[in-house]
C-alpha cells in the first residue's frame, strides 16, 4: 500500500459533467500515470460544488486549491506543475468579478464565504459513488442514533423543535407533518421523497441527489421509524439520469451494509427504498398527482382532505417531503434540534438552498442561513449582474412565485416575509434579470409554462389560465385592450381561489406580482404599445439617429424595403412597412439604429 | 453492521482516508524547487510516502513548496507537528526519511543532528 499524500477532486456534477469534466478526470488518470504518480495521488469524483458557471471545477488537497474552467490541455500543466512540484498553476484561480483578485483557496471566495452549508456540506467534498466516504464524514450515525436510542415520538418531538419546515416550497412544519403520519393507525405506511424538481432553472434537488445521495436515504430511513414505516420511494425525473444512477448505487450499497433494509442495526425496524422514474410532468410535484403516478395511474391531482397522512398511496398513510428537507433530518437528530435552530430566523430555521441563474455572474448553487437579504444573495454571492448592467427585477419560487424589483432587495429571504411581499420561497429557483428584460413578457413565459403544463382536470386551471395567457399575449403584441389589467386581476383572483391544486392556485402568482411592481410596463405596452424594455417585438420602434452616414446598408438589407434615404444623407424608416426583423441594425456598422 | 458502536468503529477506520482534504493533522512539507529537484528531493519523497505507508501513518499530510533560498542546503525537509514550531531539516537523504519520521513525526523528539531551523508559530 502506498500513501496517498494528494486528493484531486474533479466535479461530476451535470454542470461540469457537460463543460467536460469527464475528460478532464481521464487526463488525470493519463497525465499522472505517464509521470509516475499514480501511487501516491488519488482522483476523486466529487458531486457538484455549486459554482458551475466556473466549471469544471478541480480542487486539489490538502492545500485545498481551487481551479476552474480547467480543460483536459491545462491538467499536464496542473499536475507538472502543482502535483509534482507544488507550484499553483495561477492562470487557473478563480478570479473575483468585482475586485479581480486571484484566491487560490476555497474558503476564500466570496460565493462560499457568505453560504452556510449545511444541506450541501458533502456536495463536492465525497464522492457520491461511495458509501465509505459518507460514512467516513459521520454518516449513518442519526439514523444509528435515532432507532438504538430514540422512541420514534424522540425523533418526531426532535424535528418539531428544530422548525424544520417544507423545503419544497409551502413550508409546512416537517415534524408536524410526521406527527400526522404517526397518528394515523395502518399496517402499512410509505414514506415518498418528492425529487420531481420541475421549476425552470431550477436545480437544488438534482444537485443533492447526485453529491450526496446518502444523505437524504437516510433522512428517509429515520422518517420512516418516526412515523412506523418500512417502505419509500423516491419519486425523481427520469431527466435526471445522474442522479438516478447515483442512487441506485446508493441503496444497493447502504443494503449491502445493512444500513436499509431488514432489520437494521439488530433491531425490529427494516426499511426499504424504491426509485420510481417520473415522466416530467410539471403537475407530478403536487403530492397527490404525484401519488397518483407511483399507482400507474394518470397524474392528476385530487381534492384534499383527506391528506395524504390519513389515506396517501395505495390508501395507506403516507407522509412526502421534498428532497431537501429529507436531506436536513440527519444533522438535526445528530447534532440536536437547540443547534439547527441556531439558523435562520424565528419563525424560518434553518438554510435555504437557491439555484442561481439568469444574469448573474456566479450562476450556480448557494446555500444560505434564512433570514440573509436577496441583495446579499445577488451581490455578494451572486457577484452581481452580468456584463455591468443594472438590476431590475428577481423571479423567486418558479412558476409559483412572484417577480420582486430593486426596492425589496433588503427583504429578508424567508417564508413569511416573501409571502407577504407577494413571492414564496417555493423550491428555491432564483432567477436574477437585468434593465433589458420586459416584466410582461416575464409574466407571459411563466403563465405558458404553467398552463402547458396544467393537467386540465379542473376549469379554473385549465380555461382560466388560457385566457390569462391569451390577454398577455394580446398585450405584448400591441393589441392590448383599455381594461386589460383589471380583467387579468379578476381571474387570477378567481383561479387562486377555484382551483384545485398547487399548480393552478399559484398559476397566477407571477402576473399578480409583475403587476404590482411594475404596473407602469404593463401599461405603456396597452396605452401607449410600447415595451420600455425594447424586448416585445411586435412593439418595437426602430429609428436612424444622427450618426447615420448614409451608406445605405440598412436599406439594402431590408427585406421589405421599409429604409429610404439619399446617398450620404441620413436614411429613415417607415414604421408602417416595418416588420422588426432587426436585419438593418444588424447591419449598421455606424450604430446609428436604435431600438425602443 | 449490527450497532452504533460498529459504525463509529468503521468510521474511525475511514476517516483517514479523507484525513487529506480536512487539514489540521502533522504535516511533512518538502522542498521542491529546481535545486531541491535537483539535489534529489523526489526520492525523498518517494522514500516519504513508503515510509507513511509502511507505518500507517494516513493521516500525515505531505506537501511541497519552492525554494526558500537556502539552496546549499537542499533537499529541505519540514516537519510541522500540530501547536509546534516548524521545523526545517537540511541536507536529507531517503536514508535520514526512517529516522526523522520515527523520532519526530511519530514521537515528537526532533532529530538535532540534521536541523538547519526553527520557525516559530505565529
Amino acid at each position: 500500500m502506498q500513501h496517498i499524500r494528494a486528493h484531486v477532486l474533479v466535479c461530476g456534477g451535470t454542470g461540469c459533467k457537460s463543460a467536460g469534466s469527464k475528460e478532464v478526470q481521464l487526463e488525470f488518470a493519463r497525465q499522472l500515470e505517464q509521470k509516475g504518480l499514480s501511487d501516491e495521488v488519488m482522483i476523486v469524483e466529487t458531486g457538484c460544488h455549486g459554482f458551475c458557471e466556473h466549471g469544471p471545477l478541480v480542487i486539489i488537497y490538502p492545500e485545498g486549491t481551487f481551479y476552474c474552467r480547467v480543460k483536459p490541455e491545462d491538467v499536464e500543466e496542473i499536475v507538472d506543475s502543482h502535483l509534482f512540484k507544488g507550484r499553483i498553476v495561477e492562470r487557473l484561480l478563480y478570479h473575483e468579478p468585482l475586485t479581480h483578485e486571484q484566491i487560490p483557496s476555497y474558503s476564500e471566495i466570496n460565493f462560499y464565504k457568505k453560504q452556510k452549508r449545511l444541506v450541501l456540506e458533502n456536495c463536492g467534498a465525497i464522492n457520491p459513488e461511495q458509501i465509505e466516504e459518507y460514512i467516513a464524514v459521520g454518516g449513518y450515525e442519526a439514523l444509528a442514533k435515532a432507532i438504538t436510542t430514540m422512541q420514534p415520538q424522540e425523533v418526531i418531538e426532535e424535528v418539531k423543535k428544530s422548525g424544520l419546515r417544507g423545503r419544497g416550497g409551502g413550508g409546512f412544519p416537517t415534524g408536524m407533518k410526521w406527527q400526522f403520519a404517526a397518528n394515523s393507525v395502518s399496517d402499512k405506511k410509505y414514506v415518498i421523497c418528492n425529487a420531481d424538481e420541475g421549476d425552470p432553472g431550477a436545480f437544488m434537488d438534482r444537485s443533492v441527489l447526485e453529491g450526496d445521495p446518502h444523505k437524504v436515504l437516510e433522512g428517509m430511513a429515520i422518517c420512516g421509524y418516526a412515523i412506523g414505516s418500512d417502505e419509500g420511494y423516491i419519486y425523481v425525473r427520469a431527466e435526471y439520469p445522474l442522479a438516478i444512477k447515483r442512487l441506485r448505487i446508493a441503496i444497493e450499497q447502504a443494503e449491502q451494509m445493512g444500513l436499509l433494509g431488514d432489520n437494521i442495526f439488530g433491531t425490529k425496524f427494516s426499511f426499504k427504498i424504491h426509485i420510481k422514474e417520473g415522466a416530467g410532468a410539471f403537475v407530478c410535484g403536487e403530492e397527490t398527482a404525484l401519488m397518483a403516478s407511483i399507482e400507474g395511474r394518470r397524474g392528476m391531482p385530487r381534492p384534499r382532505p383527506p391528506f395524504p397522512a390519513v389515506s396517501g398511496l395505495w390508501g395507506k398513510p403516507t407522509n412526502i417531503n421534498n428532497v431537501e428537507t429529507f436531506a436536513n433530518v440527519a444533522a438535526i437528530i445528530t447534532k440536536g434540534s437547540e443547534w439547527y435552530s441556531s439558523f435562520g430566523t424565528e419563525k424560518s430555521k434553518g438554510t435555504k438552498v437557491f439555484a442561481l441563474t439568469g444574469k448573474i455572474n456566479n450562476t450556480g448553487l448557494a446555500e444560505v442561513p434564512m433570514g440573509i437579504t436577496m441583495r446579499e444573495i445577488i451581490f455578494d454571492i451572486g457577484g452581481g449582474i452580468t456584463n455591468g448592467k443594472k438590476f431590475k427585477a428577481v423571479q423567486i419560487g418558479g412558476p409559483s412565485g412572484g417577480c420582486l424589483p430593486e426596492s425589496m432587495l433588503d427583504l429578508s429571504v424567508d417564508y413569511d416575509s416573501l409571502i407577504s411581499a407577494g413571492a414564496m420561497m417555493g423550491s428555491g429557483g432564483l432567477v436574477v434579470m437585468d434593465e433589458d428584460t420586459c416584466m410582461v413578457d416575464v409574466a407571459k413565459f411563466f403563465l405558458n409554462f404553467t398552463q402547458s403544463e396544467s393537467c386540465g382536470k379542473c376549469t379554473p386551471c385549465r380555461e382560466g389560465t388560457k385566457r390569462m395567457l391569451e390577454i398577455l399575449t394580446r398585450i405584448t403584441e400591441g393589441q392590448g385592450r383599455e381594461g386589460d389589467i383589471e380583467l387579468l386581476e379578476d381571474l387570477a383572483r378567481n383561479i387562486k381561489q377555484t382551483a384545485l391544486c398547487g399548480l393552478g392556485q399559484s398559476a397566477p402568482n407571477p402576473v399578480l406580482s409583475t403587476l404590482k411592481y411594475f404596473r407602469d410596463e404593463y401599461e405603456a405596452h396597452i396605452k401607449e404599445k410600447r415595451c420600455p424594455a425594447g424586448v416585445c417585438e411586435k412593439l418595437a420602434n426602430y429609428t436612424i439617429t444622427d450618426q447615420c452616414k448614409g451608406c445605405g446598408l440598412c436599406a439594402r438589407q431590408c427585406p421589405v424595403q421599409a429604409i429610404s434615404g439619399q446617398p450620404r444623407s441620413k436614411h429613415v424608416i417607415d414604421s408602417t412597412k416595418c416588420i422588426k426583423c432587426g436585419a438593418c441594425m444588424a447591419a449598421c456598422p455606424f450604430k446609428a439604429i436604435t431600438k425602443g | 453492521m449490527k450497532t452504533l458502536e460498529d459504525l463509529k468503529a468503521l468510521r474511525e477506520k475511514l476517516k483517514s482516508d479523507i484525513k487529506v482534504r480536512q487539514g489540521s493533522s502533522t504535516k511533512i512539507i518538502i522542498g521542491m524547487g529546481t535545486c531541491g529537484i535537483a539535489a534529489g528531493a523526489r526520492e525523498v519523497m518517494k522514500a516519504v510516502l513508503d515510509e507513511l505507508a509502511v507505518r500507517h501513518l494516513n493521516d500525515v499530510q505531505v506537501q511541497q513548496t519552492g525554494c526558500i533560498g537556502m539552496c546549499e542546503k537542499e533537499v529541505l525537509v519540514d516537519v510541522m507537528r500540530p501547536g509546534e514550531p516548524r521545523i526545517t531539516y537540511g541536507k536529507v537523504k531517503p536514508a535520514d526519511v526512517k529516522k526523522i519520521i520515527a523520532e519526530h513525526v511519530v514521537n515528537g523528539r526532533v532529530v538535532q543532528e540534521l536541523v538547519v531551523g526553527k520557525i516559530e508559530q505565529e
